[in-house]
């Protein structure tokens, strides 16, 4: 977390460190109170205890060099404790048998808006995904995300262990973390709780749903021009937020200067105008992809690209500028009428080809989230290969999030988030048989199966 | 090239339909001989052969077995490591609709779907490359009655005409629920929101529906009873296009595919039916029919469903994945649609999530987008299954369907192919090129002056009729 939370550039004020390092510290605290909590329960949302366990006998996809055939996974504290084809198993460690099984890292989709939304259409209290306005760089997810949903059982289940949540709408939507599907409030939750910050690139004519009236004989340079106009509200936003951040810096180093009075906009982007976090840009046509890339230069961001539709058509280009991208897309329609059929279910191949940095996600607010697997399976189909296609939901996306440290391969020392399961992880008739979330195991039920379990058997 | 792009679109509607041209090739091989030979046949009535061969002649499957000879001017396809399956059927669909939805009245049966087809709908093709064949195109669920079907075949190139599933049985769209009491959409002021506003109110829209159409088939009886008689100076009844359809319910001449999601409306639509003597054909969407199982069986309807779509609204929030499997179980006669262009290239992977959740058998799975949906647009004889007799509407996959890695090289409807990934593939460069030379061409060219052009328009949105398109409130 620590090396996260302080990954830097070489422009970064020491003051600032220190700030991230005492950040990081508290969040450390909160953590190991949380341990205490743990009482086994299949409620969702209430922490079961970590335990330790060895899963024996099993195939295991560590994506940290090649699978090991017959093979056992140590859990303890938290943590992957060992794994090998010969690893002695602690004493009082909880045996999980695993021949025929196959343990896999859990599965990480970096572009949902899970647990910011229960039901999107006719319960609008339980809507906390777009705040009023354009520019609220200091929304962060990780305050509304609410554990107890019953998104995040019904995700996790299906073997999606954690995810980055988003705010949406406006320019600036606001800061999105990244959470453990498991925990009882939200900083148990937390892997980063102010993971990045999200902007929608502005697009021709504006955002609209799908079943928005397209705007009658809509005028390109009108339209060009608001582009732009948005865009200098956002640059504007951003040039202050430098600003204010010497500022601080130089009161903080001497207090004898005129005291700048603490502005908490400014003051949430002061990391990301520095270069510290990354900045997620919401953009999907090429227009879009190339201006966000542009704009991210000229702002020395550290820019992550969210959607990508297009991002095949610069696919060299991306790989040039190294920008990774979290592709939204695989099961959307093409954009373009004549676009070829497959355009969207072969982009991430087209984008692993270049070298370009990608992952794959729903892109979904929440309920179709579990369906991650079949949104990389779909990319296999369609050229990607299927190590690449297992590695976009599970190493890929904690690299491009900074987290790869600690997630996405079943290495010693990560956290341990795996998947058991009796098959393919991208296969739709695979079943998750066990499942581990920060060494927790947790019981594979959900507001899903409490329903069919009820009613299965009525006569 | 951003100016060009809407003109741009609108030739390209006109005169290049990436697949026309393998529409039109292919179109003669009807009345030829194909051998599909060696694949292994998920035949979905009589299990799953492998190293099988399947004969084609003049749009029917004439023969399946092995080793089957044929003439040298016999087109044979080489199948061997693939799976045939025969085409996808879904119950549900919006394609190639211009229009979803006639939501001034709470009753709409007088308008049908089949004005308003357009064959040019890329998403058409989109499916074909799923392998899906067949469509029940549905009128949208804005009004407790809505309004007709239409049953087509995905004859991506061909006039709309020759889309028509021949002697499919006529159905209609009834609708219950939030999207009929108009939940959703926005109360404009000084407007009077149109009836029904609450499940009660579409019971009754129904109710009365159904009186009135008993009492106008009343008049025609006496009618035609007086005419019988000799009567003379007879004034026959005004015809009665809104009733007409109804009368057609109460005779079993029509399929009611009504939209539903929670078990208390489904019930309520239940013993309505009963009430008139009628029968509910299809539940669409159905979501919690796993509540009601027994009750949907019992009446002798089928359950058409999805495997996701939940929690999105209020009335889907009890959805479960799990629902084809209970209601499978239970003898509902069911099948997993997609209501959406999008989810529509799919389905076999929808297929297959019976098996993850709630461990559908293959065998059952499989029925759930063939021979499923055909029982319940009535073209079981016709379509749903690999067999002797049957339309060749088929589709060739390079794995099996319920595989996450499956893709479709082949599709073909009575014979023909109209969908095939190698000619798709090869396609490409020439319609590349033929894009360029358009947006080259003279009124493609940005004019000197005048006004701005135009934004590119984004594509025909894709319909999902659960969510009402915006701004029809009367």
């Amino acid at each position: 977390m620590k090396k996260t939370e302080l990954k830097t550039r070489s422009n970064v004020a020491p003051a600032k460190r220190v700030g991230w390092a005492l950040a990081a510290i508290s969040l450390a605290a909160i953590t190991a109170f949380s341990q205490q909590i743990g009482n086994p329960a299949a409620q969702q949302g209430v922490q079961p205890a970590r335990g330790t366990y060895a899963i024996r006998n099993a195939r295991i996809v560590t994506l940290a060099g090649p699978d090991i055939d017959n093979g056992t996974v140590v859990i303890r504290e938290g943590k992957i404790d060992a794994v090998g084809s010969n690893v002695s198993i602690p004493a009082g460690a909880q045996i999980i048998e695993g021949r025929g099984l196959t343990v896999y890292p859990g599965m990480m989709d970096a572009g949902t808006s899970l647990g910011l939304v229960e039901v999107g259409q006719g319960a609008n209290g339980t809507v906390d995904t777009s705040e009023t306005g354009e520019l609220n760089p200091n929304a962060k997810a990780i305050i509304a995300v609410n554990q107890h949903s019953a998104h995040v059982a019904v995700t996790r289940v299906d073997g999606i262990t954690h995810t980055v949540t988003l705010p949406q709408g406006g320019l600036i939507s606001g800061q999105a973390a990244i959470i453990n599907l498991l925990g009882t409030t939200p900083m148990e939750m937390a892997l980063v709780p102010y993971a990045a910050l999200v902007i929608s690139y502005p697009r021709l004519g504006g955002r609209r749903g799908d079943f928005g009236p397209e705007p009658p004989g809509l005028d390109v340079t009108a339209a060009l021009a608001a582009n732009e106009r948005q865009l200098e509200q956002v640059r504007k936003l951003l040039r202050d937020a430098e600003a204010y951040g010497r500022a601080q810096d130089a009161y903080a180093k001497d207090n004898s200067l005129p005291r700048p009075d603490r502005n908490i906009v400014l003051e949430s982007l002061v990391p990301y105008v520095r270069g510290d976090r990354p900045v997620i840009i919401r953009a999907d046509r090429e227009a879009e992809l190339r201006g966000a890339i542009k704009f991210a230069e000229e702002m020395k961001l550290q820019p992550i690209l969210l959607g990508g539709d297009d991002a095949w058509k610069i696919a060299a280009w991306l790989k040039e500028k190294n920008v990774p991208v979290i592709l939204t897309g695989v099961l959307s329609l093409p954009l373009r009428e004549d676009d070829a059929y497959d355009t969207l279910y072969e982009n991430a191949a087209k984008l692993q080809q270049a070298g370009v940095r990608f992952c794959i996600s729903t892109g979904n607010g929440g309920a179709e989230v579990r369906s991650l697997p079949f949104h990389a399976g779909m990319a296999a189909a369609f050229g990607l290969p299927k190590d690449e296609a297992l590695k976009s939901v599970t190493i890929y996306p904690a690299q491009i999030m900074n987290i790869a440290d600690r997630l996405g391969s079943i290495e010693k020392g990560k956290i341990a988030n795996l998947v058991v399961t009796d098959g393919d992880l991208l296969e739709v008739r695979t079943h998750v048989r066990y499942l581990f979330i920060d060494g927790r195991r947790v019981p594979l039920t959900s507001r899903h199966t409490d329903l069919y379990d009820a009613f299965k058997d009525r006569k | 090239m951003r100016k060009t792009v809407s003109r741009l679109l609108l030739l390209s509607m006109l005169g290049t339909l990436p697949c026309g041209a393998v529409a039109r090739q292919t179109r003669s091989a009807a009345t030829t001989e194909t051998l599909i030979r060696n694949a292994t046949v998920l035949t979905i009535t009589r299990g799953t052969l492998p190293n099988t061969d399947v004969l084609i002649r003049k749009g029917k499957i004439v023969a399946i077995g092995r080793n089957i000879k044929v003439d040298e001017s016999a087109r044979v396809i080489d199948a061997t490591g693939k799976y045939l399956m025969p085409g996808i059927i879904d119950c549900h669909s919006h394609s190639m609709l211009d229009t979803i939805n006639e939501g001034t009245l709470a009753v709409t049966s007088m308008v049908r779907t089949r004005d308003v087809l357009n064959p040019t709908d890329a998403d058409l093709y989109r499916e074909l490359a799923g392998g899906v064949t067949t469509l029940n195109l549905l009128h949208g669920s804005a009004n407790p009655i809505g309004g007709l079907n239409t049953v087509v075949k995905i004859k991506y190139g061909r006039p709309a005409s020759e889309f028509l599933f021949p002697n499919a049985m006529p159905g209609i769209k009834f609708a219950l629920g939030e999207n009929v009491k108009r939940s959703n959409n926005p109360n404009i002021q000084g407007a009077t929101r149109r009836y029904p506003n609450t499940r009660m109110g579409v019971a009754e829209v129904i109710r009365d529906a159904f009186t009135r159409a008993r009492d106008y088939r009343r008049g025609w009886d006496e009618y035609s009873a007086a005419l019988k008689r000799g009567e003379k100076n007879l004034i026959p009844p005004r015809r009665d296009l809104e009733l007409e359809p109804l009368v057609e319910v109460l005779e079993g001449k029509r399929y009611v595919h009504a939209h539903s999601y929670r078990a208390d409306e489904i019930v309520m639509l239940i013993n309505l039916a009963n009430e008139f003597g009628f029968k509910i054909k299809t539940f669409q969407h159905v979501l919690e029919g796993y509540k009601v199982a027994g009750e949907i069986a019992q009446h002798g309807a089928g359950g058409s469903t999805f495997a996701d779509s939940w929690g999105y609204k209020i009335e889907a929030y009890d959805a479960i994945p799990y629902n084809s499997a209970i209601m499978a179980r239970a003898g509902v006669v069911t099948s997993v649609n997609s209501d959406s262009d999008e989810r529509a290239r799919r389905l076999n992977l929808e297929a297959a999530k019976a098996m993850r959740y709630g461990d559908l058998s293959e065998a059952e799975a499989l029925k759930l987008i063939t021979i499923n949906p055909a029982i319940q647009l009535g073209i079981q004889d016709r379509v749903g299954s690999i067999e002797v007799g049957k339309d060749a509407d088929l589709a060739i996959w390079n794995a099996h369907p319920f595989s996450v890695y499956a893709r479709v090289d082949t599709t073909f409807i009575d014979g023909v192919i109209y969908f095939d990934r190698e000619k798709d593939l090869a396609g490409r460069a020439d319609l590349a090129r033929e894009r360029t030379r358009l947006e080259q061409a003279e009124p493609n060219r940005p004019a000197a002056g005048g006004r701005p052009p135009q934004a590119p328009r984004g594509r025909r949105p894709s319909h999902d009729d659960d969510d009402v398109e915006q701004g029809d409130q009367p």
